[in-house]
Formats: C-alpha cells, sequence, structure tokens
C-alpha cells in the first residue's frame, strides 16, 4: 500500500475514487458494477470478493450479508470462517490516503482490519471466474477460466479449423503446420512457429518461440523466443524462460528452466533448471 | 570338425523374460537375425566343419525346428538339435552325447555358448593351437575385460609366453586375472576323458551322501567349475586371446548392445542387411536393419543402431533410436520410441514416448563389458531397456519409461519405472 502514498497528489487530484488492482489476478473486470457499489454506500473503500473452495490458502473475509459491510478479516484461517475471499480487485475515496503512509505497508493486514472497525470497507461479490495466476500451474488453469469465457463472451476471437480441438487463440502472425492437433486451452503468441506433427494441449506458447515437429506438449508455458526440438515431450507444469534452447528427443517433466539455458538431457521428474 | 552350440533351455536365461516366453532365447532376434544364426553362420563358414549341433534341454518347439530346417538351406551343412531329458550343465549335455559328437571320427569340436555375441575367429583358434599347443590341447577362447568386472566371469592366468592355462576360477570374489572366459571353445576327443573323471568323481561323492536326486546330479557336469579349473596348470589347456568384439546377452538391455556390435560387423559382412537413404524410403542414420516387408513411412527417422522386423509398421514423423522392434509391431504416427524393445504385434499409438534407459558400457574404456545389472536396487526399479512384451497396446500420448509391460497388456496411461503385469 506504500505506493500508493507516492501517487498521494495524483490519485487525490480531481477528489474521484480510483481503482486499486493486484497485477497477478484474471477475471471478467466488474468496473461499472464496482464504482456503481461504491457510490451506493458511500464509505470510504469496497472491493471484491470471490467465493472458492479453498478459503484456507487465501485472506478471508466475514461481511454482512444484505449490506456487504466487512465486519472483520481474517488471513488464512485455520477452521472454516467463510467462503469468500479478497479478490485482490478494489476501489477507494481519497481520504483513504491519510491513512496510508510512505513507508512499506500490507493493505490487508494494516489499513483493511481499521477500516472494517470504523465500518468504512464494504465487500461486493465477483460474478465469474477468478483466479490468481501467480503460480505456473496456477497460470494455466485461469488461462483455461479465461479461454472459456472468451468462448462464452467473443467466440469469434478464437481459432477453428482442421486440428484445432476446443478454445485455442491464436495470434495471426503466428504459423501452424500440418498435421497438428491443437488445444483444447492453447494460446499462442505473435511470431511462433509451430511446425508438421505437434500436438500441444493446455498450454501457452509465448512470442517468438518455435515448436519443432512431432513434439507434444501439455500444461507447459514456453517462453518467449524458446527453440523446442524434434519428438520433444513436455508436461507437468514445464517452464521455459526466455530464449532457452530444448534438445531434440528429450522428456521433460515438470522442469522449470531459467532464461537463455540450453537443455541437452531429458528432466524425468520434476526440478528446477538454473 | 563339428560345432555343438550350447542353448540352454527355459529354466534358464529368465532374465530374458518377459521376451523368453513367446520365443526360446536362442532365437531372438539380434540384429536383424536369431541370436544362434550369427554363431552357425560363422561356424560354418569353416573350412571342413561337417556338422553343427544344437544342444539344450528345450521341449520340441515349432519355431526352433522351422529354424533348423531354413538354416540348413540357408548354411548347406547339417544341423541337428540334441535335447538333453534334463539340465545337464554346460559340460554333462556334450558327455551324454558323446557318441553323437564323435561319430563319423571327429579330431576336433567347437563348443559355444549360444547367449554370446562375438566375431567368432574359429579359424584363428584352429591356427592358434597348431603353433602354440598340439593335437590334443584344448583352446579357450579369452578376452580383457576390467578389474571389477572380470570378477563376474571365468578368470583365466595364462603363461605370457606359451598362453598355457595355469590358473582357471569362475566368477571369483576377489581380483584374478583381466583375461576372462568368451564361452567359446576348441576341444578335441580328449575332453571326454576329463569329463567323464569329473563325473566319477561326482558319482562316489553321492555314493557317501544320500539324496533322491543322485543320479541326476552325478551327471550334471558344469565345463568352468568342474573341468577347467582341475585342467589349469597340466599343460593341455590354452588361452586364444582376442581383441575383437565380445559380449554376453543375458538381458533384454545386452541384446539392443549385441544388436549394435552385429550392426557394426555388418557394414564388412553383410552390407546388403544395412538400410540406406533413398528418395521415399525414411531418414537412416548410422547403422539400421529393415527386414524387407517392413512398410515405413519416408518421414521417419530410424537409427543408430535400430532393427526392423518383418512385416511392421512405422508412420509417419515416427522417431525410433537404439531400439529392437519386433515382428508386426506397429508405431503410429509421430511416436517416439528410444532404448527399447518393442514386442510382437505391439501397437504404439500416435505422440506416444516409449523409452528406456541404456545399460551399456562405459565407452570411454576399451574392455568394460556390460552389467548384468539387478533388476532392483534399494527397493526400487533400476532404471534400464524399456520391454513391451507380446501384444501390448499403449494408447496415444502417454509415455512409458524404464518400464517392463508383460504380453497381451492394454495400457491405458502413463508409467513410469513399473513392471506392468
Amino acid at each position: 500500500a506504500g505506493p500508493l502514498a507516492l501517487a498521494r497528489d495524483l490519485l487525490a487530484e480531481d477528489g474521484e475514487p480510483f481503482f486499486v488492482l493486484n497485477s497477478d489476478v484474471i477475471c471478467e473486470f466488474p468496473f461499472a458494477a464496482l464504482a456503481r457499489f461504491h457510490r451506493q454506500h458511500g464509505g470510504e473503500g469496497s472491493l471484491v470478493v470471490t467465493r472458492v473452495e479453498e478459503p484456507a490458502k487465501y485472506g478471508v473475509v466475514v461481511c454482512e450479508a444484505d449490506t456487504g459491510r466487512i465486519c472483520r478479516f481474517v488471513e488464512k484461517p485455520r477452521v472454516f470462517v467463510s467462503n469468500k475471499i479478497n479478490a485482490g480487485l478494489y476501489i477507494f475515496s481519497p481520504g483513504i490516503l491519510q491513512r496510508i503512509q510512505l513507508r512499506p505497508t500490507s493493505i490487508e493486514k494494516e489499513i483493511f482490519p481499521a477500516m472494517a472497525q470504523e465500518g468504512q470497507l464494504y465487500a461486493m461479490e465477483l460474478q465469474g471466474f477468478w483466479m490468481d495466476i501467480g503460480q505456473p500451474k496456477d497460470f494455466l488453469t485461469g488461462m483455461c477460466m479465461y479461454l472459456q469465457a472468451l468462448r462464452a463472451q467473443h467466440p469469434e476471437k478464437l481459432h477453428s479449423g482442421p486440428g484445432v480441438v476446443g478454445n485455442v487463440l491464436v495470434d495471426p502472425s503466428a504459423k501452424i503446420g500440418a498435421n497438428c492437433v491443437i488445444g483444447p486451452n492453447v494460446t499462442i503468441g505473435a511470431g511462433v512457429v509451430v511446425e508438421d506433427g505437434v500436438r500441444i494441449k493446455r498450454c501457452t506458447v509465448l512470442k517468438g518461440a518455435r515448436i519443432r515437429s512431432h513434439s507434444w506438449l501439455e500444461s507447459c508455458i514456453v517462453g518467449w523466443s524458446c527453440s523446442v526440438g524434434q519428438w520433444v515431450r513436455m508436461e507437468n507444469v514445464t517452464v521455459l524462460g526466455e530464449d532457452v534452447i530444448v534438445n531434440d528427443e528429450l522428456y521433460l517433466n515438470g522442469a522449470n528452466v531459467l532464461p537463455h539455458k540450453s537443455i541437452a538431457e531429458s528432466v524425468p521428474e520434476p526440478r528446477i533448471i538454473m | 570338425l563339428k560345432a555343438v552350440i550350447l542353448i540352454g533351455g527355459p529354466q534358464k536365461g529368465t532374465r530374458f523374460r518377459p521376451l523368453s516366453f513367446e520365443v526360446p532365447k536362442p532365437l531372438f532376434p539380434v540384429a536383424g537375425v536369431p541370436m544362434v544364426q550369427h554363431h552357425i553362420e560363422a561356424c560354418a563358414k569353416v573350412p571342413g566343419m561337417k556338422e553343427i549341433l544344437l544342444m539344450g534341454f528345450y521341449q520340441p518347439h515349432e519355431a526352433l525346428s522351422r529354424f533348423l530346417v531354413s538354416a540348413q538351406q540357408e548354411f548347406k551343412i547339417p544341423i541337428r538339435y540334441l535335447q538333453e531329458y534334463a539340465a545337464l550343465g554346460t559340460g554333462g549335455g556334450i558327455y551324454h552325447f558323446r557318441d553323437q559328437i564323435l561319430s563319423g571320427g571327429t579330431e576336433a569340436f567347437f563348443v559355444l555358448n549360444a547367449d554370446v555375441c562375438s566375431e567368432f575367429p574359429l579359424q584363428e583358434m584352429l591356427e592358434f593351437r597348431q603353433q602354440h599347443g598340439d593335437a590334443h590341447s584344448f583352446v579357450i577362447l579369452g578376452t580383457t575385460a576390467n578389474r571389477t568386472q572380470a570378477l563376474n566371469y571365468g578368470c583365466i592366468v595364462a603363461n605370457a609366453d606359451t598362453q598355457e592355462v595355469q590358473h582357471y576360477v569362475e566368477k571369483p570374489s576377489t581380483f584374478v586375472s583381466e583375461i576372462i572366459n568368451c564361452g567359446i571353445y576348441l576341444f578335441t576327443p580328449a575332453i571326454f576323458q576329463h569329463i567323464g573323471d569329473v563325473f566319477q568323481r561326482n558319482q562316489q561323492e553321492l555314493v557317501l551322501e544320500e539324496s533322491s536326486n543322485g543320479w541326476q546330479r552325478a551327471e550334471v557336469i558344469r565345463l568352468e567349475q568342474d573341468v577347467f579349473t582341475a585342467l589349469a596348470g597340466s599343460g593341455k589347456l590354452y588361452v586364444y586371446k582376442t581383441d575383437g568384439f565380445w559380449s554376453q546377452i543375458k538381458s533384454a538391455g545386452s541384446a539392443i548392445y549385441a544388436s549394435r556390435l552385429y550392426l557394426n560387423q555388418y557394414s564388412k559382412t553383410h552390407p546388403e542387411r544395412l538400410a540406406q537413404n533413398k528418395s521415399g524410403g525414411p531418414i537412416i542414420r548410422g547403422n539400421v536393419y529393415i527386414h524387407p516387408t517392413a512398410s515405413i513411412y519416408s518421414t521417419a527417422v530410424l537409427g543408430p543402431n535400430v532393427s526392423i522386423g518383418e512385416g511392421v509398421t512405422v508412420g509417419a514423423g515416427v522417431r525410433v533410436r537404439e531400439s529392437i522392434v519386433l515382428h508386426g509391431a506397429s508405431l503410429h504416427d509421430h511416436t517416439c520410441v528410444l532404448n527399447t524393445i518393442v514386442g510382437w504385434d505391439s501397437t504404439i499409438g500416435r505422440w506416444a514416448r516409449v523409452e528406456g534407459t541404456p545399460s551399456d558400457p562405459n565407452p570411454n574404456d576399451p574392455y568394460a563389458k556390460i552389467d548384468s545389472e539387478t533388476l532392483f536396487r534399494d527397493g526400487r526399479l533400476t532404471p534400464s531397456i524399456t520391454i513391451l512384451g507380446c501384444s501390448v497396446t499403449i494408447p496415444a500420448e502417454v509415455v512409458i519409461l524404464n518400464s517392463i509391460v508383460l504380453p497381451h497388456k492394454e495400457l491405458s496411461r502413463s508409467y513410469k519405472n513399473q513392471i506392468i503385469l
């Protein structure tokens, strides 16, 4: 929260409320509804909550059912308190800036509890999907959710054609070879080249990467400008950083590879390659 | 001049399972032809060879009979199978059938173990005996191993000038010699006298003990422990040392290694058996054997060290390396098969990866031999060649790593480091 104090002058300038977003969150951002909700209750801050199956992994919010006023926060509760968690999207009135000093501050631990006690903090429930995509595994899950929402709202943006299965997003500048089967749940970035006979499922392939022929990828993130060789098998949340080269005929199972590495040996069990 | 090839029986060669469930181990194809055909070809080439006898305790078997018929036709030499009534050991069998071996006035005969892979320097052994011994000397073919691995074999200590064997120990626990027994011998009829002595000794010992298996045990004679150990230092036994390639074939992994050795030899002895790159055909790297009836897409990449059997189909964009694909098997598009033996009539689905771990000897040590590794170490399956038994089905897009799949299994998911019953 400290950085908000840095931007104090800019934020307070016009006296209007301002949004604050955690960047490692993906959802169908309900900006208009959140702004309306905030004006209606007139409190100092509003945050978006979402329902999850395992709330103990997150910060849990307890609030009044009819008004949405937040009573208290419990961080990573050990017994079940509520299944609504802080989704990391906020809107604040400029008055909040008086609570925040220019020092490292956790908004959840230091600012919100005080606001909740004073009855100044309200929660709006999120509609649609939500995912914290800070970990590669969750990033891929979030990607699947996003593509599913895209299918419902803008199906024309998804890729279709022979060899395309399910929800697939392909940049117009990418090239896909013959006899490939791509999808479900694949995103392919700009300038990517996928050679013949490649099978890709549940992956993100970033800009400029090349996947050589006959390889098989499932649940992977292929970084910018990577080169994946022929007959390579990658699975189980293998993540390749920028400019990684994977030699032909290797097997990568859960490998996390730091940028600019060359991989010349298979990685049969998950590990980090520095 | 005759040759006896010891082919063992079903109780022997258990390390070769599950492959030995389908076909007797001596008939398993190595570099495209049955293991024992390499022996027969080498024997048939020796001038003066009158007859080849296969000896073992397999029951009469259709595959074996058919093989004998076709081998006789191809090599134009009488070949017979002598069936031992029980497992009589490496010496007991030839002793039991000594009349057959000696019939027709045999002056000398070779004895070869079927489960070795070798250059078979038989002519050289004959010449060596003329130079170093006399008409009554026996010769063991020896080769050099490294100090640690030599303990797994029969060790030979020989006089540096005369090559006479002074001492012989089978699988010692401490270092004795780096020269090891290759399992290929040259004998004269006099050997039966020495084997007979062992037989007499066995019988006498049994009279002293009380045992219900007495009659069978006396006839079980091991050439190595019982005969060579006694003959060492007597001036009758010599060793001919070879630098040519040699390996035991005990496990499936060693079959792939032996294939590589024989495929290498083909460039000199059978260049027609090595596949060549040609337009419309698959891409060939290194030494590859492809049976004429196999059908292979031109975008497949095969080799090095690959044998493709009869009627095999290999789809588009398939990669096969260091593997044996047995007859009738089918590899679908984009599969990757490495360090694997694919069993008869098996199927591997699209994009599947079937991979084993090679157990090759250390390439930096010229005398290193392939390890006869144990199946388990520290409670876990040792990474080794992946073996698919006969009629196994591997579904599309899975990975099978370091696993052994027993015959007729239809898998439904990936497996690693497992034996699948």
